[in-house]
């Protein structure tokens, strides 16, 4: 005879076992000692890797080789120094990145957004190495977005919780031979210029811009932005980006911009498909030469130069009065140091070498394309004069003259991005968003994940 | 069973309830191993998801206990319910499609069964479910990106003008994932669909063609009545797989454009580790499972209940 376990048993066995599964209920997060603020530590004089063999635990980027080589020749000066590197997509490590600086700190570790790490408590307070080492001498646009008030908001001043390995650059490449066909002598200076140059390549029968915005990457927001930034000062902007009390998107200037890009849209500038093409499909078929313009920055300066060598230009979006102020996206590669990493004044010692080291800044030019941090009067490696990179870096000393370095807008909070700009974005293309309401919407999923936060 | 009586149960009685004590002990001791790692792997995991349903956390700090709050936010958040609603609308694809598709295909390669042909069809019906969904997924967005062979064929046989990147418009972008999902769970209908067919008896068949019946009868007839189980299972397989999807919209879509594809599986996901709100995460990971289960349950009972 089959032996029926009487329910009444079992069920008391599976309280049992529910019971001591979620022993005690406590609250989550508050098994584990939460990690303290690390207050400035006062470091008397500039730290050294020291003379003993280290090793050093390296979180870097997928597809970005220039931290590794920086960590090469770091290697090459400094033969104590060894390097452990794991690697990941970005996406991957953004979504790591809370948990690894929690339980595996690594020493030097590239970053996403810093608000919510500095929170948490999980990054180093890098300001006693920015007296011992000088950095707070370096011009403030370097650091401003590196700094954090308590807590992580807001952005812009405060504590520096991380440095950069360069500051990249954004702007308008452009392919120079269809630039030619349409008779583009010179980049545009003012954005009825520009206007005017993508109506003469729309009826050429050239793809005006290229860009990418399907899937999760709303890629628009890097015209946008600069449309933002052509009708409109970039200080709101970048008050709006440091979550600083009372900043809105929703400006009549931002409108405007919003606006422009939806005629852009409309006026069928961008590829039928925008809404299903991926960054790197972008990067093909820019390469491929299937179009004009495209929105993006320095960091493929070196790529573009190899692949389509001669033929690429850079330019800084012009503004819509004719010599007004000029603006774009310029954020450092940021790296930072884990509260609790083993070998704090190494890593410390590291992104100052990158920083001042000659041959470092030979490697940040000529493999990052973008311009070293440092201080002001710090070498500048040689350049050809024909090339992109050139651009680029002459584009960076035009921005720093006024003053106009921004964040991306995508980088306000963590879930911006995803949640508002990149399915706002879309449907402005599909026709499904007005301007008006687009702004409106991303204020709104702004404002509340800042409040929820 | 019936009491023994007077001094002889007096006496039995113990050694029965201790030899009944031990088997029970044993048989414990037998599921044990299995049941720990259940315990452990799944039954601790769902209770531990509960349990942070009801906090607000980022998964690193201190927590705020706020109750049924991330139960409300699934349901009046928009994006939140609208990702249940696409779950929903992929149920039509994912199971409604291979499992009418594929009982046309079973039957069609049963009347051709003896064939090679059969074989090869059966093959290539099944390697869709022998293909990594990721892959799945990546060769599919290839074929119908705006310059795939989708649209080449399209554009082949004059229907040029309904030309469009499938996965980026937002009034295809759904369908295109759904069809993706139908195409990977056909071949798993088919084959259970054919196994069922051939534990049908023939006098069946026989018995109906001696009356009249012609191919159309005999699959309303007597086919489909008897492969109610299977179809049963098939049902609640692709009925879960909608409800659970992830990866083929992970890798195609990613959930857009403008969230005209995003899923609860995907949206779990983003909740929990793009914006770090665990609480809400794992609230509708729950609301999730329960619809799960309540979409699968009356299936099983639906296919029990006609065995009898």
């Amino acid at each position: 005879m089959a032996r029926r376990v009487r329910p009444g048993r079992s069920g008391v066995a599976l309280v049992i076992a529910m019971g001591t599964l979620t022993a005690a209920c406590a609250p989550p997060g508050g098994d584990s000692p939460q990690p303290q603020a690390t207050s400035a530590a006062p470091v008397s004089e500039a730290p050294t890797c020291g003379t003993a063999p280290v090793t050093m635990t390296g979180y870097f980027e997928t597809g970005f080789p220039l931290p590794k080589e920086l960590t090469t020749e770091f290697t090459k000066q400094h033969p104590n120094v060894t390097w452990d590197i794991r690697e990941d997509q970005f996406a991957v490590l953004t979504q790591n990145a809370p948990r690894l600086l929690a339980d595996n700190p690594p020493d030097l570790m590239r970053l996403p957004q810093l608000s919510e790490l500095v929170k948490d408590n999980l990054m180093k307070n890098l300001d006693g190495y920015a007296t011992a080492f000088g950095w707070d001498k370096w011009p403030a646009s370097q650091l401003e977005q590196l700094r954090l008030g308590q807590g992580g908001r807001p952005r812009g001043e405060g504590s520096l919780y991380a440095l950069g390995l360069n500051m990249s650059m954004t702007g308008v490449f452009y392919n120079k031979k269809l630039a030619e066909q349409i008779g583009m002598s010179a980049p545009p200076a003012t954005l009825a210029e520009f206007d005017t140059l993508l109506d003469k390549a729309k009826s050429a029968g050239i793809t005006p811009i290229v860009q990418f915005n399907g899937g999760a990457t709303g890629g628009l927001a890097f015209p946008l932005q600069n449309l933002m930034a052509s009708y409109g000062p970039s200080g709101p902007i970048n008050d709006w980006i440091f979550q600083k009390p009372g900043a809105t998107i929703d400006t009549p200037s931002n409108l405007q911009a919003v606006q422009h890009l939806e005629r852009w849209i409309k006026a069928g500038y961008f590829q039928k498909d925008v809404n299903a093409v991926d960054y790197a499909t972008m990067m093909s078929r820019f390469i491929d030469g299937q179009g004009l313009f495209m929105f993006n920055g320095d960091w493929e300066s070196g790529n573009l130069d190899k692949q389509m060598a001669g033929n690429v230009g850079f330019t800084l979006m012009p503004s819509a009065q004719e010599g007004g102020k000029l603006a774009t996206m310029s954020a450092p590669l940021t790296f930072g140091i884990a509260a609790k990493a083993k070998n704090a004044d190494c890593a410390a010692y590291f992104l100052n070498w990158v920083a001042t080291d000659k041959r470092a800044r030979e490697i940040g030019v000529e493999v990052g394309g973008s311009r070293p941090l440092g201080p002001a009067d710090a070498y500048m490696p040689e350049v050809a004069q024909d090339t992109v990179t050139a651009g680029t870096l002459a584009a960076g000393a035009d921005i720093a003259a006024d003053n106009g370095a921004m964040d991306f807008i995508a980088n306000a909070t963590g879930a911006i991005y995803a949640k508002g700009w990149t399915p706002q974005l879309q449907k402005l293309v599909a026709g499904e968003q007005t301007p008006q309401e687009l702004l409106k919407t991303v204020q709104a999923d702004y404002s509340g994940q800042i409040e929820g936060n | 069973m019936t009491r023994p009586a007077g001094a002889r149960s007096v006496h039995r009685r113990p050694v029965a309830r201790k030899l009944r004590g031990t088997r029970g002990l044993v048989g414990w001791l037998f599921v044990a191993p299995a049941f720990a790692f259940y315990a452990v792997f799944v039954l601790r995991p769902i209770a531990l998801t509960f349990q942070y349903s009801l906090y607000e956390w980022d998964g690193i700090g201190p927590s705020t206990w706020v109750g049924a709050a991330n139960y409300g936010r699934v349901f009046t958040d928009r994006d939140l319910f609208e990702s249940l609603v696409n779950a929903f609308q992929l149920i039509v694809f994912f199971s409604a499609v291979p499992v009418v598709l594929g009982l046309a295909v079973a039957a069609t390669i049963r009347r051709i069964a003896a064939s090679r042909l059969a074989l090869v069809a059966r093959t290539v019906l099944f390697l869709p479910q022998v293909i990594p969904l990721v892959a799945a997924g990546i060769a599919w967005s290839w074929l119908l990106a705006s310059t795939g062979v989708v649209n080449q064929l399209l554009s082949l046989v004059g229907l040029g003008g309904v030309t469009r990147a499938w996965l980026g418009d937002f009034a295809t972008a759904l369908p295109a994932v759904g069809m993706i999902g139908a195409w990977v769970l056909l071949g798993l209908c088919t084959l259970l669909l054919l196994a069922g067919m051939s534990k049908i008896d023939p006098a069946l068949y026989e018995a109906a063609r001696l009356d009249g019946a012609g191919p159309w009868r005999e699959f309303v007839s007597i086919t489909i009545p008897s492969l109610r189980q299977e179809i049963a299972v098939c049902v609640t397989v692709t009925v879960i797989a909608a409800l659970a999807s992830f990866d083929i919209v992970y890798i195609s879509t990613q959930g857009g454009p403008g969230n005209t594809t995003m899923v609860p599986g995907l949206q779990i996901f983003y909740l929990a580790f793009a914006d770090r709100e665990v609480g809400t995460a794992s609230a509708l990971a729950m609301v999730l499972m329960i619809l799960v289960i309540a979409c699968a349950l009356p299936i099983q009972w639906f296919a029990k209940d006609n065995n009898r």
